[in-house]
């Protein structure tokens, strides 16, 4: 009985696993509407918005490809600048465990897309929604809240800090200033 | 052999040396460094296909002779035995000889490629990105350095100096009519001398695997007379056309408005992004996406509507447009002449 189980479990397991590498590289809707849900709340108090849990959420933080994608965007769109790859600079530090408007993927999605009053720009339609997914995805992965399994790893070049998969959990690893 | 076989041979061998000429072939050179690599890659066969032939008919021989049969098999004959090992000797000396002058030989011909572009007047810098060139002419005044994507123009009869590197991953860049491939590798760069004799247009290939799109990752280098190969420059270094037309206008807006700008730069307006094409004279090109398409109206089109469907995993996202927005962005574009 229990081989049956195991036997059962471990193609389920192993099919499982190859969500980590789909590579959708088009949106749903290709020309689409390209409507967005506009926020509701003008008031977001230093913690998680009042938003629904988008299904593109889920999808998009286990996925290696997506947030490889992520990594590479964060550089080209020049998050750096003012991230400066996650430590931080003129805007926050992105790689702690402190969270100024939650460290959700829909409140990380909400951020870049609509912007934040003490100088966090809004990209949402400089950015497309597929694109802001990725790289919500891996500013999660900055703080060691993405699976190591699929969290990017060693860059061809140099790198200012370990991979992103081997980076420790800022929760977990306790404080930062 | 029958006839009919040793026809169809013939004309396969024929058919296969067909493939040999055109605008991306060694074996068709166009310059001298491909003209020095051709002579090597035919000495090297010729030479390599004779001692196989030597070695062939020395081994079937002596299999279809007969052998005498030996009375006494243990006794020992001194003279055979020095003669046979004459023979191994002198065939040993002799492959010893062989290659020690086809290294040699690659030797000066390795001299004669690094010294094409002892007196280089210009100098391109090459750098490989998933999966497109981009392409920098330098000049000691600043206002004069051109960066373009894909195309690579020289002056005909010159020898010219790329400079190669890459952003991301190793590329390989590979003129065949025109020079032996060299590595583009992140953080380094390796010096390419080439020349090409006449005029014309040779294609190139990414010759490194570098990801999903490796294949549509070609390249053209367009040789020119030298007045031809000026005031090409100069004309790209102008800023790109204004639209005149209504929806050429709206075209232009709707590319400063839209994520077209992270990426891409068009010289002489807002649009500064560095990590894609330079599309400030995209018209004035050939080909799009590195040698995927054809420059068109429609294959614009196509390729702004759907650059997953074309080149899947590029990293141009597909960005939201309606019909009338694409047709606008397209009629602007088609105007950067
Ligand atoms: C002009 C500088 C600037 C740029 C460019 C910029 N940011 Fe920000 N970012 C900020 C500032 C400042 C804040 C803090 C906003 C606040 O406290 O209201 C911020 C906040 C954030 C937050 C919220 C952090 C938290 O603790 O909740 C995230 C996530 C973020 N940025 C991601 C990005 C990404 C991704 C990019 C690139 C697409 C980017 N930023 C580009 C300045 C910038
Ligand atoms: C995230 C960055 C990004 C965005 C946004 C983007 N592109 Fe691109 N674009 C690229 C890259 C990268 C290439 C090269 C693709 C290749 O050849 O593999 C490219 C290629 C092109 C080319 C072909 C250039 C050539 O010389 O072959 C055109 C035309 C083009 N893009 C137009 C647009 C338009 C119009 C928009 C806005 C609707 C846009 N792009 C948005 C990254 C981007
Ligand atoms: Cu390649």
């Amino acid at each position: 009985m229990r081989a049956a189980v195991a036997m059962l479990l471990f193609p389920i397991l192993v099919l499982a696993a190859c969500q980590r590498e789909e590579r959708d590289t088009r949106p749903q809707s290709a020309l689409g509407s390209g409507e967005q849900p506009t926020p509701v709340t003008t008031l977001e108090p230093g913690g998680q918005r009042a938003s629904a849990s988008d299904n593109k959420a889920a999808s998009f933080e286990a996925n290696a490809f997506h947030m490889s994608e992520g990594k590479r965007l964060f550089g080209w769109f020049n998050c750096s600048g003012c991230h400066a790859n996650g430590g931080g600079g003129m805007g926050p530090a992105l790689m702690d465990e402190k969270w100024i408007y939650g460290s959700s993927m829909e409140s990380i999605h909400a951020t870049i897309r609509d912007g934040r009053p003490n100088g966090m720009p809004r990209f949402g339609d400089k950015i497309p929604d597929d694109q802001i997914w990725e790289l919500a995805a891996f500013v999660r992965s900055l703080g060691g809240n993405a699976p190591s399994s699929a969290a990017p790893q060693r860059n061809d070049d140099m790198m200012v800090h370990p991979s992103e998969n081997r980076l420790p959990d800022a929760a977990t690893l306790g404080k930062s200033p | 052999m029958t006839r009919v076989a040793s026809m169809a041979l013939a004309t396969a061998g024929a058919l296969l040396l067909q493939g040999c000429a055109g605008w991306q072939s060694a074996l068709d050179p166009k310059g001298p460094a491909a003209s020095e690599l051709a002579w090597l890659i035919w000495f090297f066969t010729g030479l390599s296909a004779l001692v196989w032939v030597l070695v062939m008919i020395a081994l079937v021989v002596p299999l279809m002779m007969r052998s005498r049969a030996q009375a006494e098999p243990l006794a020992i004959d001194a003279g055979a035995d020095g003669r046979k090992l004459r023979v191994v000797m002198t065939a040993v000396g002799l492959t010893a000889l062989i290659l020690v002058g086809l290294t040699l030989l690659s030797f000066f011909a390795n001299r004669t490629l690094a010294a094409i572009g002892s007196d280089a007047s210009l100098t391109i810098r090459v750098t490989g990105h998933q999966w497109w060139w981009e392409v920098r002419y330098e000049d000691a005044t600043p206002s004069r350095i051109l960066t373009t994507a894909n195309e690579i123009h020289i002056p005909a009869g010159e020898p010219v100096r790329l400079l190669l590197t890459s952003t991301d991953v190793i590329h390989s860049f590979w003129i065949p009519s025109l020079s032996g491939k060299l590595d583009l590798i992140p953080g380094h760069m390796n010096v390419l001398d080439l020349k090409a004799d006449k005029p014309g247009v040779y294609r190139g290939q990414c010759a490194e695997f570098c990801g999903a799109q490796h294949a549509n990752m070609g390249t053209f280098i367009i040789a020119e007379p030298r007045a031809k190969f000026d005031a090409w420059w100069n004309d790209q270094l102008q800023p790109a056309a204004a639209p005149t037309a209504d929806e050429a206008k709206a075209g232009e807006e709707l590319f400063l408005k839209r994520p077209c700008v992270m990426c891409h730069r068009i010289g002489g307006t807002p649009a500064g992004g560095t990590v894609a094409p330079d599309l400030t004279h995209l018209a004035s090109r050939q080909t799009l996406a590195a040698g995927t398409l054809t420059m068109s109206r429609g294959n614009l089109a196509a390729w702004i509507a759907d650059p997953q469907g074309i080149k899947p995993g590029s990293h141009m996202p597909v960005v939201e447009l309606s019909g009338d927005e694409l047709n606008a962005v397209v009629a602007y574009l088609e105007g950067l002449k």
